[in-house]
């Protein structure tokens, strides 16, 4: 028996924790995402960030998503660390040799440790602070991504450039990510299967911070790099995983990213009577 | 409210309003868009009936919640039976359509699943006529 199309999604996704590629949600569907890093950083405390995101796409060209963020530290405490607001829209609308996307994000978080992007002199430091004293420092950003995505052969490559701005007054700051993946198999196979080559994708991704308006450059900053890999179960769900690298002392030495979603088709037809 | 944080607010105005104006513009018959050299191309995939198992999959995964399990069209979305898509479109012209998407009527681009599985989804979906 043919299970309805919204239960039967196998969406492919990029295997990327922090890269954006230039691909959209598709208009209508609601992508449900959990992502998760642990750390140990080097003096402190082990961690596990989390963030729950709402991704949907209003438009062909245009995607928003909505973030729960929250964090526990071993020996501190489990605590929620705010949430944010993006929106993305890619202003051409047919595919060239290199797509952009244009980003921006407002989030009101303190005390975070999801380290969805590495900015500024963002680093090792900031994983000392404990969570009672962390949590008094708001962070209301704004944070601007110009996201450039390739398709070549089967591979995504994709580039991000960040700056980030703090209502309080501090200096822009500046990041990058840089990830590339590609299907194990780029053909379909004839028949059903769960452990097959098209099911996974494999890339790599590395990302870190570029200073900000009083001093461009990487002294002073983390930088990342790791191989990460998804895979999609038949009934839709992806599950992707990934250890990355601190290339430097300021860097965690390593994080481990891993991640939950799914999609929902078509989502708000759900609640029409009309609705297939 | 500080100069900065204008500046700020100007600047998410602007990129939202540039997205809009670029999309504002009228469909059009996509068919009429295709280069020629696209329009040519032939599918690797053609008369294997593999290529129209594993199109079957593909279509049921990616595009059966808008156009339909059978492929008739849905009350927004187009049928993939119609005499445009069978006879007018060529191969070429749907895996151009395919990978450029109609964003703004709602048409995604499709360029993530990669060459094979595109060309896959046009042997099923030109398997329908």
């Amino acid at each position: 028996m043919m299970l309805p199309s919204y239960l039967n999604c196998r969406c492919q996704e990029y295997p990327y924790f922090v890269t954006y590629s230039q691909e959209m949600e598709e208009p209508g569907n609601l992508d449900i995402e959990m992502f998760n890093v642990v750390g140990n950083p080097q003096g402190g405390n082990s961690f596990l960030g989390s963030d729950v995101e709402f991704e949907y796409g209003l438009k062909g060209w245009w995607t928003t998503e909505f973030y729960l963020d929250g964090q526990a530290t071993q020996n501190e405490s489990t605590i929620f660390t705010g949430l944010r607001w993006e929106n993305r829209f890619r202003p051409l609308s047919r595919e060239h040799w290199i797509n952009p996307v244009l980003y921006a994000e407002f989030e009101d978080t303190s005390a975070d440790k999801t380290i969805r992007e590495v900015v500024g002199h963002d680093g090792l430091p900031d994983f000392l602070v404990p969570n009672w004293l962390a949590r008094m420092d708001k962070e209301r950003e704004l944070e601007l991504k110009l996201i450039l995505g390739s398709n070549v052969h089967g591979w995504n490559i994709s580039e991000n450039f960040i700056a980030e701005k703090n209502f309080a007054g501090d200096p822009w700051e500046f990041g990058y990510a840089f990830g590339a993946s590609r299907p194990l198999q780029l053909a379909a196979s004839a028949h059903e299967c769960t452990f097959c080559a098209e099911k996974f994708q494999v890339g790599v991704e590395m990302y870190g911070g570029l200073g900000d308006a009083n001093g461009f450059g990487l002294p002073l900053t983390s930088q990342y790099l790791g191989p990460t890999i998804n895979w999609t179960a038949p009934n839709g769900m992806t599950v992707a995983f990934s250890p990355q690298f601190g290339l430097n002392g300021y860097s965690i030495p390593v994080l481990y990213r891993f991640s939950v979603s799914y999609e929902i088709q078509q989502f708000l037809s759900h609640f029409h009577r009309s609705g297939q | 409210m500080t100069r900065t944080s204008a500046l700020l607010i100007v600047v998410v105005v602007v990129i939202v309003c540039s997205s809009l104006a670029m999309f504002a513009i009228p469909n059009g018959a996509w068919l009429a868009n295709v280069p020629q050299r696209d329009r040519e191309r032939v599918n690797p995939y053609r008369d294997q009936p593999d290529a129209v198992a594993a199109g079957r999959r593909i279509f049921l995964d990616h595009c059966a919640h808008c156009h339909g399990n059978d492929a008739e069209g849905t009350k927004k979305r187009p049928s993939l039976k119609s005499s445009r898509v069978q006879q007018e479109a060529t191969d070429g012209d749907l895996h151009w359509l395919l990978v450029n998407g109609n964003r703004g009527q709602g048409m995604p681009s499709w360029i993530k699943l990669g060459d094979p599985q595109i060309w896959q989804v046009i042997c099923y979906v030109k398997s329908l006529h």
